[in-house]
């Protein structure tokens, strides 16, 4: 098992996500998103959290044409994994590999909290380690409502494409959609934080099975 | 239409006009203060040195005024790397790493821009952090504010807090705590005040020192604009409500050009750390006050090319570039023949990295611009703003007051507990709070709603405690002693998380020092934390000076914010205030004094705060929290609060908060005193098992007060009336209060 985690000028949750992954066992790198290497090489690619080339456009805007998101790109189209927390699922609708767009939360601002899950696809590659249905995640975000019309909507459903959705109306997200992958299955982009959930001494594990289910998925195709 | 001209200085007054048109006056300086200029020149100055001494000794830069008094705080003791005078001071916390913390005061901006003033206050402390070579780890807020149902004030409410969210946020260094407090003495002078907290490999350790002539100064960071010009000197005047308010003194931040350039710090540090001489923010009075204050420290002199200053705008004259208080801006002086290197890690980040000037031996501060000297004035005169003893006077209030206490009405006890926890001051911040990031990073183990907040060490058993504590109605009503209470409260905080407190940082916050009475309010607050430093041992390492806080010459509240940061050596004593099971015995640790002068109740039931408070016996607050802080590392203790604002009817309801439980309490004296405030004060609980160990340890400092229970009701019994209440009813009014008088 390899992954890797990109920086974006002005990604803030890249070591979160590196420390995440590390005690995980799912180890990973670093590669610099101004880079353009191949990243054929990893099981599993992590777009973190943060404010890429500080967000002053549309969130995400600037980071889809950083140069290491063809490499991105190939990646999801060869069906390694592809992981977008945050701002990295911000990154990915922008750059297509996922539909819709995260708009300003409903009432504007930032929330920090933690939210309940409603784990949707218990199968999935980034779920089958949960033996619960609904999980606590952090969330850290302005921009986290997910909108879709109603075609890409009903789609999703039917595809099993949801795979979280909140408990609550947290920001105002369509269907209370809080994570989605794409039609294959091995795309994935989610507003909540499972990186900030990985240790008991900060208080909250629900993240573990999130990486958890990666490795899982990983061992079972035996890529790499 | 302005005329363009070839050189933008031509237009600026000669060096006699500004002699006789006193226009050094407008910008801070007195006629004394002009005329030892001239003297020690041996000639008029011009236009750009009479700007770098209005910014060098204008009291924001130089504490003039201040340093009388700053210089008997106490900053000594094993621990210490770093004391007062650079960017931050600096505690050893073991292992080869060391703490690094300063606050900082943006009130006068917040008051004219508030979204910008409190942004670029998040932004100037933490470059005061990374300048050392540290990396920031945590940030806290101090905020005062005025009276809570105001438009105005709801105005500032909403830009400061959008200012700190989004600077801290994007920035990606949680807002792991501080304070928020309502009082009508702030209704026109908002106090923002921050606090950051660094971590160190002691190895990286870097001042702000030009040494080595021939050493190169490297500019690195944002271009300069005409932003924030005379700031320094805005902030050491006070408001005028009849004046329109300069905006161009405040600055504009951009967190995302700050990251690039701490990290580019940062891993320069770590890579070229042996090159780099010293490193330096530009904060207040830009360039002109890290270079010089370097030159200073290093007993040497400099030569700046201004030319080679990158600009943000046309036409920028030395006394604009000199003074501008621009943003995400360092200095780093680098040993000659190493600074390609050195500025590669910043141009791969697309920063600047320009070489601006060099060390030079002769000790004297040089411009050049155009190919011109356009400023030549020695290095420690430019430094060494002249001292100013100002005279004290008690102020008559305090004079006539006694410590006759106020006594509350508590007709229904319940209703009485209910208020308070309504009251701005003691309510939930949490509505707002809620737009700070405080778990990037994912080391915030205690989050804001603690006592003290609590950020683990990665890689390491050890955790960091942190808290800003202040309440400026006690040192309204007695300055020492309001003093000596700020440190104690915040030594409680940290002491009732299970750390230990190690050192302090401060913000003085005071009107115009001027006033003898003010002077008299600043004297004594601070002798009041000093001695109490002392006792408690945490040396104050940093702090910054706020004066002039006055609108119409009226003064706010004597308000001295204190920091306080504190170590676990092992995170398994991390205790939190949370009540765990039912059936834990609760105790109140502490003396439960009858003292309602300056308290919440008196202010709730009077709209003000009278009285002289009673005098604090620190030593034995000082055996009360070490005490504490035993059963917190001895695990002896399931949850400890301290008691503050509100008394111990508050404290009691606070630990239920969150949990599914209720408690059963008898309290051995009059209901009024569970709304009493007096320092050094705990609601503790401890497991059936550990009852006896813990008794044992604390002797008579604890008192049995009853059990937690699964009854999710407060019932406490006092000698002439109950209090008897839903958790959830006393829980619904601290959650909802605050954001209900906002809307």
């Amino acid at each position: 098992m390899k992954s890797v985690v990109v920086r974006f000028p002005g990604s803030n949750c890249d070591e979160d996500m590196f420390y995440a992954l590390q005690e995980l066992g799912l180890n990973p790198s670093f590669v610099s998103a101004q880079s353009d290497i191949s990243l054929a090489d990893y099981d599993a690619i992590f777009l973190p959290g943060g404010f890429s080339y500080g967000d002053y456009l549309r969130t995400g805007a600037i980071a889809r044409f950083s140069p290491i998101m063809q490499a991105v790109q190939a990646a999801a189209d060869n069906g390694q994994l592809v992981v977008g927390i945050c701002n990295g699922f911000q990154i990915l609708t922008e750059s297509g590999l996922l539909p819709g767009q995260l708009m300003m939360n409903e009432v504007p601002g930032f929330i920090c909290d933690e939210t309940l899950l409603q784990v949707e696809q218990a199968e999935s590659a980034f779920t089958n380690a949960y033996t619960t249905d609904e999980i606590l995640i952090p969330v850290a975000h302005a921009d986290g409502r997910y909108y879709a019309d109603e075609q890409t909507l009903a789609d999703l459903e039917s595809n099993h494409q949801i795979v979280f959705k909140y408990t609550s109306n947290l920001n105002g997200s369509e269907d209370m959609i809080a994570g989605i992958t794409n039609k294959q299955g091995n795309v994935l982009g989610m507003m909540p934080h499972p990186e900030r959930a990985v240790d008991p001494l900060i208080g909250n594990t629900d993240g573990q099975n999130f990486f958890k289910s990666i490795l899982a998925t990983v061992a079972t195709q035996g890529v790499n | 239409m302005v005329e363009m001209v070839s050189n933008p200085m031509a237009n600026e007054p000669n060096p006699t006009d500004i002699q006789t048109t006193k226009l050094y006056e407008a910008w801070g300086l007195t006629e004394h203060e002009y005329d030892l200029i001239v003297d020690e020149l041996g000639r008029l100055p011009n236009y750009t040195e009479t700007g770098l001494f209005s910014a060098m000794w204008s009291e924001h830069c130089s504490y003039k005024k201040s340093k009388p008094v700053l210089r008997t705080f106490w900053s000594k003791n094993e621990r210490v790397l770093q004391g007062p005078g650079e960017g931050a001071g600096i505690l050893d916390i073991g292992d080869n790493q060391a703490v690094v913390f300063k606050a900082e005061s943006h009130n006068h901006p917040s008051a004219v821009e508030p979204y910008e003033g409190a942004a670029t206050g998040v932004e100037g402390i933490l470059r005061d952090i990374f300048s050392m070579g540290a990396q920031p780890i945590a940030v806290l807020d101090s905020l005062q504010f005025g009276d809570v149902t105001s438009k105005q004030t709801q105005r500032l409410i909403d830009g400061v807090v959008a200012g700190i969210a989004g600077y801290g946020n994007a920035i990606g260094i949680p807002t792991v705590g501080g304070a928020m407090n309502f009082d009508a003495t702030y209704q026109h002078n908002p106090l923002v005040n921050v606090m950051a907290v660094g971590l160190l490999d002691q190895d990286l350790l870097h001042v702000g020192k030009a040494e080595g002539a021939g050493n190169v100064v490297l500019y690195v960071g944002a271009t300069t604009g005409r932003d924030g010009i005379q700031g320094a000197t805005f902030a050491s005047a006070e408001f005028d409500s009849s004046e329109d308010q300069n905006r161009s003194a405040v600055q504009v931040g951009d967190p995302f050009m700050e990251k690039l350039v701490m990290d580019a710090t940062i891993q320069a540090i770590q890579e070229y750390g042996d090159v780099i001489v010293g490193v330096q923010d530009m904060g207040a009075a830009g360039l002109v006050s890290s270079t010089a204050e370097m030159a200073d420290k290093a007993g040497m002199g400099m030569i700046l090319d201004l030319d080679q200053v990158p600009q943000r705008e046309e036409n920028m004259t030395p006394y604009e570039l000199m003074l501008s208080e621009s943003q995400e801006r360092m200095i780093l002086v680098v040993k000659k023949g190493h600074e390609d290197a050195v500025k590669q890690i910043f141009t791969d980040a697309d920063l600047n990295a320009i070489v601006i000037g060099e060390v030079t031996d002769n000790k004297q501060y040089q411009l050049t611009f155009d190919g011109a000297l356009v400023a030549d004035v020695p290095v420690d005169f430019l430094t060494s703003a002249p001292k100013v003893e100002l005279p004290q006077t008690e102020p008559a209030r305090l004079v006539e007051a006694t410590t006759a206490q106020y006594q509350p009405e508590v007709t229904d006890a319940t209703a009485v507990l209910k208020q308070l926890l309504a009251q701005p001051t003691i309510a939930s911040k949490a509505a707002l709070y809620r737009h700070f990031d405080c778990s990037v990073r994912a080391d915030t183990v205690i989050k804001p709603g603690g006592d003290a907040a609590v950020v683990r060490v990665r890689g390491t058993e050890k955790a960091l405690a942190m808290t800003t504590d202040i309440n400026s109605r006690y040192t309204y009503l007695n300055p020492y002693i309001g003093g000596q209470w700020a440190i104690l409260e915040a030594a409680q905080n940290i002491v009732a998380t299970g750390a230990e407190p190690i050192g302090i940082t401060d913000c003085l916050n005071f009107g115009n020092p001027d006033d003898p009475e003010i002077y008299y309010e600043l004297a004594q607050s601070v002798a009041g934390i000093n001695e109490v430093a002392q006792v408690i041992n945490t040396p104050v390492i940093s702090g910054n000076v706020s004066l002039y806080n006055e609108t119409d010459g009226t003064a706010i509240y004597p308000t001295p914010m204190v920091g306080m940061v504190g170590l676990h050596t092992s995170t398994d004593d991390i205790t939190t205030i949370q009540a765990k099971q039912a059936g834990d015995v609760v105790y109140l640790v502490g003396e439960l004094k009858a003292q309602f002068n300056g308290s919440e109740i008196q202010h709730m039931q009077t709209g003000s705060v009278s009285g002289d408070l009673f005098s604090i016996n620190v030593d034995h607050a000082q055996a009360v929290q070490a005490k504490i802080l035993e059963a917190a590392q001895s695990h002896y203790v399931n949850s400890i609060h301290d008691i503050a604002e509100g008394g111990l009817g508050v404290a009691a309801s606070e630990i239920l908060f969150g949990t599914p439980f209720g408690a059963e309490l008898t309290l051995a004296a009059p209901i009024g005193n569970a709304f009493s405030e007096a320092p050094s004060m705990f609601i503790v609980t401890v497991a059936p098992a550990e009852q006896a160990v813990f008794e044992a340890l604390m002797g008579d400092e604890a008192t049995k007060l009853g059990e937690i229970t699964e009854n999710p009701t407060l019932k406490l019994v006092a000698q002439d009336q109950t209090i008897n209440v839903s958790v959830s009813d006393v829980e619904s009014m601290y959650k909802d209060s605050l954001w209900q008088q906002l809307q």
